[in-house]
This record gives C-alpha cells, structure tokens and sequence, in this order.
C-alpha cells in the first residue's frame, strides 16, 4: 500500500501539515491545518479558507492566487480521505502521517537511535531531526480523538528525551481515547528520573514495547550492537515497573535468538514476571537484514520447536504471550492459540499459495518484504486438515 | 550513535576469568547435584559439569555457561545486572515482611462440642465465662490489629468451636468493618469451623459481611467421625451437610476444608483425597499432626513416625497428580505452596514457613483472656502449661510492649534460616522456613536440632519429592505450573513435549 504521492507544487514555500477534507459544502471543515483535496476538474469555488490544496487534476491553469499553496497533478493518491492527515514538502511530495481508516497508525518520531541491530528493519541514520517534534505535535493535534491505538516509533524515540515527554503529554491531553504503544528499547530508563518522570505524566492508557533478545548480556548486546545495552535495558525495565509503566517484552526470534529462546522465556518468568505482554516476533527481511542475511536467516520452521517451548513456559507462568508476524501453515499447531494478526495493513500481504488456504482470514499474513524471502514451508491449508470443532482463539 | 559496520559476537563478549556468585548446592542423585542460587532459582548439573564450574574451567561461550550466568551463579563483568537482579528478587521474596502482622487470629471461645484426640486445643466445657472471649477483650484486640501498617488485614476466627460464641465473631467483624472505614484497609475475615452448629442466621451474616468459611474434613465418613467425635458420632454428617449448606449460599470458592492425618488416616490417601473431590473442593491440605494441645498428650494413640506420614503424603500426592492426568485439577496446597517458592519470584504468606518466621510478624493470637500470642501453636502450647511465647496481655500491656519487646525480636532473629545451624547451607533454603514454636515445642529450644527435627524431615523429603518429580515427569511438571498458576491445565494436547 501506498503512503505518499508526488505531484506538481505550486506556492509551496514550506512543509504544511495538515488534515484532509473532500468537502466544501456549508459548515465543512476549513482553516489553516486544513488542506482541502479537490477531486474535480474545475477550480474549487473558494481558495482562501485552506491550507493548501491537492488535485489529481491539471490545475496550472486554475487562478490560484500566490498566497494559496497548491499541489496539482497529485498521481495515485486515491487513498486519501476526510480525516487523514499528510505532509505537504515544497517539492510537491505528499506523504501521509495518519490515516483514519487504519488500526495502525505510527508517529515516526526519529531517525536516530542509539542502537545499531543487526536485524534492524529501519537503519537508524546520525542526522539532527530534533525540530521534527514541532509537527510531531501538530500532528498529534489533527488526528481524530476516537483513533483506538496510536504506535510512537522511530529510531529510538526516547532519544528525543524532554521532547518524548512532551509528546506522550500531547496524547494525553489531546487523545485521551487513544492507547499509546511505545516501541523503545528502553536503554534511557536506566535513568530513573526519566522513567519516573513518564509514570508521573500519568498517561491512562500507555505501553512500552521493548525488546529483549538474549538472557545473557553479551548476546543480547551482540544481536543489537551496542555495549551495555543488555544492562540498561533490563534495569530500565525494572525502573519502568517500580512506576507502574506497563511494558512489553518484544523478541525478534532469528538465527542468532532462537537456540536460547526458551531459556530467555525462563529469565522473563523471573525478572519480569510484571510484563503486560510477552511477543515473540518473526523477522521482517527489511533494512539491515539484508546485510546480515548468512547471520540471521533461518527457516521459522526450523524454529518450532523452541518457540513452542518459549511460548509454553511464558503461557504456565501465568504471561500474557502473543505471537506476531507468523504464517499459521508454518508454525506449530499447538501455538495457533497465540498467534496475531499483527503485521500492519499497509504492509500486508498473502503469496499466491494463500489463495487457497482454508485459514487465510485468520492468518496474519506476510510482512511485504517477505514476497522474496520467505519460509519454504508455506502451503495454503485444506479444510479437511483442520481439527473439527477446534476453536483456535 | 551508531556505527558504520557490525561487530562480532566476541567483541561483546568478556575477556578474563568468571568468578562464583553465592549459590547452596546438595548431591541431588549420585549423578548430579542440585545448585540454587539466593533466590531460590535452580539447576540440576551433573557431577562433571559441577566440578569444571566451580574450578573456573568452563568454556565462556557455552550454554551451560550462559545458564549459569543468566541465573546469576556466576559473573564475569563489571556490570552491575547480576546483583541488580538479585537485590530486586531477594526483595521480592522477603516482601511478605513488608506491612507486619497481617494475620489476626481471634480465639473467641475454647468450648468445643467436639472431643477430638489430636484436638491442638479445646475445653469441652459449658463454663461460658471462663472460656469465652469477653467483648471488651475483642474491641481492645481490635484496636491492635488496627495498629498494625499491613494493608492487608486477616481476621481469622478460631476456637474452640467459634460458633459457640457467635456474639462476639458478629461484633469483631462489624466493630472492624467500622474501624476500617477510615483505615481503609483491604480487610478479609475467615472462620473456622466444624459447621456443626451453623445456622441460617450465621450464614446469613457470613454472606452480608463476606466471611470465608474454613472447614475440617478428615475423609469419608469411617476416618472423619473416628478422628472427629462428637456426642452422636455425627461429625462427618453434619460437616458435609454444613459444607454444602455454605457452596449453596456463599458460593462454592467461599469455603475450604482442613484435613488432619491421624495414624487412622494413613490407610486411606485415596478414599480421603476422593472425599473432597466429591464434596466440590478443587484443592487439599495434606497436615501431620501438630505436636501440641492434646494431641501431644494423646501421641501414642494418634501418632505416627514421619516415615509413616511422608509414605502417606507421597500416595495421596501421586493419586493428586493421576486425578489432574485424567483431567480433574485438582491441588495438593502444602505442595503448591513449595511449588510457588520453587518456581516463581513470589513468596507466600504461609506464616508457619518463613524466614524469619511469621511468629508476632506474620501472625498473632488473641486469646480468649486477651492474652496475646506469637503464634496459634504458641497458645496451644500455653493451654499446656507453657506460656514462653506469649507476648503480653491486650488489657495490660501497651502495643508497643506486646510486638515491639525484646522477646518477639529474640525470636525473629533466631528464626531466619538464612543462619540457623544445618539451615545456614542447605540447598532448600530458600524454598523453606523456619519455625520457632515448632522447634521449642518439640525439641525444647528456639532454634532446634536439624538432625534430629521432625519438621525438617518432612520439609526436606517432601521438598526433595517435589523437586524429583519436576525434572523426571514432564506432564507432573505442567500439573505443578497449573497448580501454582492456580489454572487448569489448557488442555492436554497442549503440554510441552
């Protein structure tokens, strides 16, 4: 699926962000955060009440007058609707920032991080994005208050430090409905201040997601390149529980991973017995991945057994395990119970095989890039394979 | 920030020597021995593998090397996780001192109509005066209960037969559901009864008032009334009819059930354990005799070696775990409660099992004269004459002088098994605990003599029981985990392995 288009920008002078509206009837949507998305071959009768305007359409010849930035010639930008919001560059690049049909909608917050895994699906790059926060928040201000859950992401968002508060604050006030799910990998919360002071921001419906790959420390710093970081993030997890900040533990189960999976399953039973969640993820073969395929590659079938070990020794110990990004035909039947549908809609997809499968709705599918590089055990499901009367929820 | 190019895995990993983290170990079969480190976490290593980690021979890159760094038996770094780790659980494990005495014993009356011989405590007598607590005496114990900074508060109502003095159970639980108005304290009230004398007007007030109802059930009804008597003979009828009475009106997770294991009883493990099974109970406690009140007196007729008792605990346990097989759950306590300490960061609030132990800390008894005590076997032990763990009087004595006197902190400081002789290093420590009463009682002194100890016989064998079975019957395991997960297992396909 598609987040961006490209078109001809005119009197675009800076970056504008704002909300889409399609309509112009009386007492629609209009001001400066409103971008108005013509779909007609003939000038909108008002240019002055938005933002800034998209067109599918030629409007080089529309009378637009030079205070009015106008983005025309938008190709493929079907998907945009009312509500969403996007990201208008002068180059005539538009990209979308939140969309309200999705489930999965992301703030990226930026690009830095101060890890380097091997596996990472979005390379972190050294740049200075710190004043991004400004249309982080402007962002935050345009997303619809019902959206059910809000994913604030990056890089490693935490590295925004004062900022990264600021904006957990904005969704608080601005979307109190709406679930905060934080991909971090917590190494900042070795700061205790730093995590008591997120507790005190008393957000009412927040989570941290942060992952753990090993339970001995030179593994786990190995699998994400950075020395010490096993030691900060397992104390900053402790220092997130002392505060009542639900967290996460999320493991990207890959050849570097899984032979100790279960034995990582143990030490989460011990030291983190307070996780809300417990997610044993499959690799999506993006970003870094490519680079250290020989490293990471293994077939997920050729895993089964020690996800379903892991998975077992979390679930009896009373944790709440979720297995994502895994394709029902490859994993263990046994493990059916816990597995999602995880993999973001924008980025979801079935092979050909699939078509035929008898639980294709209840799959969670493929992560895009896994087109080229998959399990060589994906096979579509007959009905007659399947045990009668056997709910897998 | 991040970095052009990826490093290999040994540029993380340590150079130099590892060195040993505190740890107890025991020859656990003749092929391999048990080590756990100081928070109770466990590993079985063969003789060999032991040998080479204790003389710092193993290879730093293997995974029996991994296991025993990531259970903290070793460290190999400045870093400060593994006692980080360590510090945390070892908090966890004690935060069961957190808050003091949470559990208030309240001896409302010593009558009972019952005459049973291994009775720990009873007067069966129709003197009401003399053996019944008095109202003042419950308002003044009230108050001290109130003192305490538990925000977790038990009151528990024992006899005698509390039922007999049902006057004084209906005004400690309305004077205390008053008092907590403003103390604001998460407040539970239990009685225990032989539910021989309960009537409509009771449960009544037992439903309104949400009072947990604690039962005795020996067994069927040819262990229960020969263990039991009462005038009639009619002890088992009336319990089971009470029983059912209280799952009928107070619901079925409201009421629990006690056994006690007479020599009569060690016959019949499986007849006793299908007693509760047909009786709706999804769990029983499997008790030895305690070594006081009467039952000390009446040993000879009543009692057993603990031989006998571990050979008894050992059926019943087996025939336990062949129910939950057939998939029945059904949970054996005293073994859940070592299962927990076994496999889970938590402690318990077993007060007859801590370190140091629960006595006054965890627990304690207010007599029917007002009279408080350390423990309950601490007044069974002065209805024999012997008042050493008395702590004071609640008409005479202030708080402070009752649980803050030297003698409660000479007995807390002599119960911790981390520095009890044979305790001090052995393997179970930190699943087990420590009993001061028990040990005076029984062996004339506070701290007490390991190899001589009853108590830590049964302990030890049933620990070391538990233990086997864990590591040698995978699907035991998995009932062991829902027992502790207090869950039935999921469904039998899907056990591990």
């Amino acid at each position: 699926m598609r987040l961006y288009s490209v078109g001809t920008a005119v009197a675009v002078q800076h970056a504008i962000i704002g909300r889409i509206t399609t309509a112009t009837s009386c007492g629609a949507e209009t001001g400066k955060n409103c971008v108005l998305l013509w779909k007609h071959e003939c000038p909108p009768l008002d240019y002055h009440s938005y933002g800034a305007i998209l067109t599918p359409y030629n409007g080089c010849w529309w009378d637009v007058p030079p205070s009015v930035p106008l983005v025309h010639s938008l190709r493929g930008a079907d998907y945009l609707a009312d509500g969403d919001v996007v990201r208008i560059d002068p180059t005539g690049y538009v990209r979308t920032l939140y969309r309200k049909t999705s489930a999965n909608n992301f703030i990226l917050t930026t690009d830095r991080c101060n890890s380097y895994c091997l596996m990472c699906s979005q390379p972190p790059r050294q740049i200075n994005d710190s004043d991004r926060i400004a249309e982080h928040l402007l962002l935050i201000d345009l997303i619809d208050p019902e959206t059910k859950e809000l994913v604030i992401t990056g890089g490693e968002p935490t590295l925004l430090k004062d900022d990264f508060l600021r904006l957990i604050q904005a969704c608080k006030e601005k979307l109190p409905r709406t679930a905060v799910h934080v991909l971090s990998n917590g190494r900042l919360f070795y700061y205790r201040r730093f995590a008591e002071r997120l507790a005190e921001l008393r957000h009412p419906d927040i989570m941290l997601g942060i992952p753990l790959y090993s339970d001995v420390d030179s593994e786990h710093d190995y699998v994400v390149q950075a020395r010490g970081a096993f030691e900060e993030t397992i104390i900053g997890l402790h220092h997130l529980a002392q505060y009542s900040v639900p967290v996460e533990i999320r493991v990207v189960v890959h050849a570097l991973t899984y032979r100790r999976l279960p034995k990582l399953a143990e030490f989460i039973v011990r030291n983190f017995p307070f996780a809300a969640q417990v997610v044993l993820m499959g690799m999506e073969t993006v970003g870094f991945v490519h680079k250290n395929m020989a490293a990471l590659w293994i077939d997920p079938h050729d895993y089964q057994g020690e996800l379903a070990d892991a998975t077992w020794t979390l679930f009896r110990s009373g944790l709440n395990v979720r297995i994502y990004n895994h394709q029902l035909c490859v994993l263990d039947r046994r493990l059916w119970p816990f597995a999602c549908k995880s993999i973001s809609d924008w980025k979801n997809v079935y092979l050909e095989e699939c078509r035929s499968c008898a639980l294709r709705d209840a799959c969670g599918g493929f992560f895009e890039s896994a087109i080229k590089k998959h399990s060589a055990y994906i096979r579509a499901i007959r009905h007659c394979e399947l045990p009668h009367a056997k709910d897998p929820s | 920030m991040g970095q052009a190019r990826f490093e290999a895995p040994d540029f993380y990993r340590p150079g130099g020597k590892y060195g040993l983290l505190p740890f107890h170990f025991m020859q656990f079969t003749p092929d391999t021995k048990l080590v756990v480190n100081e928070v109770g976490e466990h590993l079985l290593l063969s003789n060999s593998d032991f040998d080479t980690f204790i003389t710092h021979q193993l290879d730093q890159g293997s995974n029996l090397y991994f296991d025993l760094k990531a259970k903290h038996f070793l460290f190999d770094s400045g870093s400060p996780v593994p006692i980080h780790l360590l510090a945390i659980k070892y908090r966890t494990k004690k935060s069961f001192l957190a808050g003091f005495t949470k559990l208030h014993i309240f001896v409302v009356t010593l009558r009972c109509e019952h005459s049973c011989p291994y009775c720990q405590v009873s007067r069966v007598s129709i003197d009401k005066s003399r053996y019944d607590m008095a109202p003042e005496t419950a308002s003044r114990a009230l108050e001290f209960v109130f003192r305490s900074r538990a925000h977790e508060i038990k009151i528990e109502f024992q006899g005698g037969e509390p039922l007999l003095n049902f006057e004084r159970i209906r005004q400690i639980v309305e004077e205390a559901e008053v008092l907590n108005t403003s103390a604001r304290k998460q407040l539970e009230f239990v009685v225990c009864s032989n539910l021989a004398l309960l009537t409509d007007e009771m449960l009544e007030f037992f439903r309104k008032h949400h009072v947990l109802v604690s039962t005795s059930l020996d067994g069927p009804a040819s262990v229960h009334n020969i263990n039991r008597p009462r005038p009639g003979g009619n002890s088992y009828e009336l319990a089971i009819k009470g029983i059912h009475r209280v799952q009928e009106v107070l619901g079925k997770e409201r009421v629990s059930a006690l056994m006690t294991t007479t020599r009569h009883s060690l016959r019949y493990p499986r007849e006793i354990v299908n007693e509760y099974v047909a009786n709706g109970f999804c769990s029983i406690f499997l008790r030895p005799i305690s070594p006081y009140g009467f039952a000390a007196r009446t040993r000879r007729a009543t009692g057993y070696t603990i031989e006998q008792f571990l050979d008894f605990y050992k059926q019943a346990l087996d025939y336990i775990l062949e129910l939950n097989r057939s998939g029945i759950f059904f949970v054996e306590l005293y073994a859940r409660l070592l299962l927990t300490r076994i496999l889970t960061p938590f402690p318990t609030g077993y007060v007859d099992l801590q370190s140091p132990a629960g006595a006054g800390i965890g627990v304690a008894v207010y007599n029917y004269d007002g009279d408080v005590y350390a423990t309950d076997e601490s007044r069974m032990l002065a209805e024999m004459g012997d008042k050493k763990f008395r702590l004071g009087n609640v008409h005479a004595d202030s708080y402070e002088q009752v649980f803050g006197g030297e003698f409660l902190r000479t007995v807390t400081a002599s119960s911790c098994v981390e520095s009890m002789p044979g305790c001090a290093d052995c393997a179970f420590q930190s699943f087990c605990g420590a009993d001061p009463v028990h040990n005076y009682a029984t062996q004339g002194d506070i701290m007490g003599h390991r190899p001589t100890s009853e108590f830590h016989k049964r302990n030890f064998a049933i620990i070391k029981h538990l233990l086997t079975i864990y590591h040698s019957d995978p699907i035991a395991k998995e009932i062991f985990w829902s027992w502790v997960r207090n869950a039935p297992l999921y469904g039998s396909q899907e056990t591990s392995q």
